[in-house]
């Protein structure tokens, strides 16, 4: 993983389409897609193809704020489902008790109150956990994550007044002026332009002087420290910032499935972020989108043969990564290269 | 006499029963050239790590412009004004050359918390970068991957990356470790143009070299320093020959 290209040569094309490269046409492309495929197919009477949609578009936010400390920063984290577990009992717990009443501090419907709490709490959390675990390198930092992360989840499982592990279900949706998230569509593209702002943080950041020294970092932290950066604290700073955003992804999830239980932040669904970073593209912008993708359809595809679909999945997953490094996006700047 | 800029003092350093530095005294005069030689397993690379804050001694103290850095992490030592190259060369490889220099003109610029701004338009950051690339000779090949260039030019960049930090005193680790005779002499005449200008700790095996670069030399065997002197005593001197330069000669 670490010797994936960088980028770092390719000078960005300067906006006109004949310095478009095949990854920016990828990127382009997919994001086009999603745009159109949704409402067209809404409106043709699939609404199911809304509801899938949606959960990709949510499990891509997750993804790409997985990728900008996995891809770009090297640190494999193995529990970042428990950041979307939090953003989605940010959701619920104001709402349960709007509804039920007790603990009024933090009863509300209010989106906004819901937004602030999940990107808080996972702020903190990534904080605390953060600046634990990287203190420890390689193999060791996975597990220490993964250990937050089922920390969490049986935190969640022992919370009787939630569900414990039966789950909760939210009753209201987050209210937000303007948009009713009760509506398939609108709920749809507020996921989708959420993507677009996580998107363009994530480039923006990248190329910034905050982003090259996290990639100097992974690429060679001794030599990082050795020309004078602090190369612990642009990590976990960098951490903060992937759990806050993949906080999120964990708001809009819980205001679509409308119902939230432990599960959701189970070990194995953090392995399965990290399928999508993998499978996409790690350090790349639209990798995970299009890991995401892949994986949302192959669950679809193959669930439809056999109720073992991990087995084939696995199977796929392990041709992947021995014969496709790079991922699917290594594919597609591969295939750009030789038909430049 | 000028003033020392780094003064090591009894510094200590095990590794189970092997004395990988044993009570080290050294000094560094402001703009001296002072090389470090020895056999392999000396302890050179070993006592560099200690002095650049990648190792910690195990015991001893090291001040650096009359301010003691014994337990200063590496990063920090940096800021203040040292710098180190590496005898094997470490670079980011899957970034250009330009960028690996101009990640060590940014890391003196202030802190790197600016999460927006395209840091490779950065003029500031740029301009200052192709300058060290200038003084090494690599200015034509800033586009091109670290991991693209030949061993001598990855031997080149690392100075450069160093030069960019613009420190007061550099730590090299076997500059010319693996180069050929006319990349060595490159090399030689573009250190030449440093001296002076920048205290230098120089480790090396090619003797040319340091006969040529150092003012002054002292001889680092089983983890002690046997000798220092002028180039011309430590040629003369007989534990030296003994130890070092008499059996086999390099």
């Amino acid at each position: 993983m670490s010797d994936t290209p960088l980028n770092g040569a390719t000078p960005r094309s300067s906006g006109l389409l004949s310095g478009w490269t095949a990854t920016t046409w990828a990127t382009a492309i997919c994001l086009v897609l999603l745009a159109v495929v949704p409402p067209v197919s809404f409106y043709a009477g699939q609404p199911f193809h809304v509801d899938l949609a949606t959960r990709l578009v949510c499990l891509s936010i997750a993804a790409v704020s997985l990728n900008l400390i996995l891809g770009y920063g090297g640190m494999v984290s193995f529990g970042h489902a428990a950041f979307i577990g939090i953003g989605a009992y940010s959701v619920g717990i104001p709402a349960y008790h709007a509804t039920y009443g007790e603990f009024d501090l933090i009863a509300s419907y209010n989106g906004w109150f819901h937004i602030a709490l999940a990107l808080v709490v996972s702020a903190i959390f990534a904080a605390i956990t953060g600046a634990i675990s990287l203190r420890t390198r390689g193999v060791y930092f996975i597990m220490i994550t993964m250990a937050f992360g089922q920390m969490v989840f049986f935190l969640f499982v022992s919370m009787e007044t939630y569900g414990g592990d039966d789950g909760l279900t939210i009753d209201v949706r987050s209210e937000l002026p303007l948009i009713d998230l009760d509506k398939p569509l609108q709920l749809y593209f507020l996921c989708y332009g959420s993507l677009l702002g996580a998107l363009f943080i994530v480039h923006r950041m990248v190329n910034s002087r905050f982003g090259m020294a996290i990639q100097g970092a992974k690429g060679n932290e001794l030599r990082m420290q050795s020309i004078g950066y602090n190369t612990y604290v642009y990590r976990l700073v960098a951490y903060i910032i992937s759990g806050a955003m993949c906080g999120y992804a964990g708001f809009l999830l819980g205001n679509f499935t409308t119902f939230i239980s432990p599960e959701m932040m189970d070990w194995t669904r953090s392995g399965e972020l990290m399928f999508m970073v993998i499978l996409g593209g790690a350090a790349t912008l639209v990798g995970p989108i299009l890991g995401a993708v892949a994986f949302i359809l192959l669950e679809e595809i193959l669930s439809g043969f056999t109720i073992y679909w991990h087995l084939p999945f696995g199977v796929l997953l392990i041709l992947c990564v021995l014969f496709a490094r790079g991922g699917l996006m290594g594919f597609v700047s591969q295939w750009g290269r030789r038909n430049g | 006499m000028a003033e020392t800029i780094l003064e090591v003092r009894d510094l200590s350093k095990s590794f189970g029963g092997v004395h990988a530095t044993a009570n080290v005294t050294l000094d560094v005069l402001h703009g001296e050239t002072h090389a470090v030689i020895g056999p392999n397993g000396a302890g050179k690379t070993t006592l560099i790590s200690q002095l650049s804050g990648d190792l910690k001694p195990d015991g001893g103290s090291i001040s650096f412009k009359g301010r003691d850095i014994t337990s200063l992490p590496a990063y920090q030592r940096s800021l203040t004004g040292m710098a180190r190259s590496f005898q094997i060369t470490s670079l980011l490889m899957g970034m250009s050359v330009l960028d690996n220099v101009s990640l060590a003109v940014q890391a003196h610029d202030g802190h790197s918390f600016r999460f927006w701004t395209p840091a490779r338009k950065d003029r500031k950051l740029r301009d200052k970068a192709m300058q060290s690339l200038q003084v090494v000779g690599l200015q034509d090949r800033a586009g091109e991957l670290a991991g693209a260039l030949s061993h001598g030019e990855r031997r080149q960049l690392e100075i450069a990356v160093a030069l960019a930090t613009e420190p007061q005193f550099m730590l090299l680790d076997e500059p010319m470790a693996g180069m050929g005779a006319e990349e060595s002499a490159r090399m030689v005449e573009m250190l030449s143009g440093l001296k002076g200008e920048k205290s230098i700790l120089l480790v090396e095996h090619d003797m040319d070299a340091v006969f040529a670069l150092a003012d002054r030399i002292s001889v680092l065997v089983y983890g002690q320093v046997i000798a220092t002197g002028l180039p011309e005593e430590i040629r003369t001197n007989e534990k030296v020959r003994d130890a070092y330069l008499g059996e086999g000669d390099e």
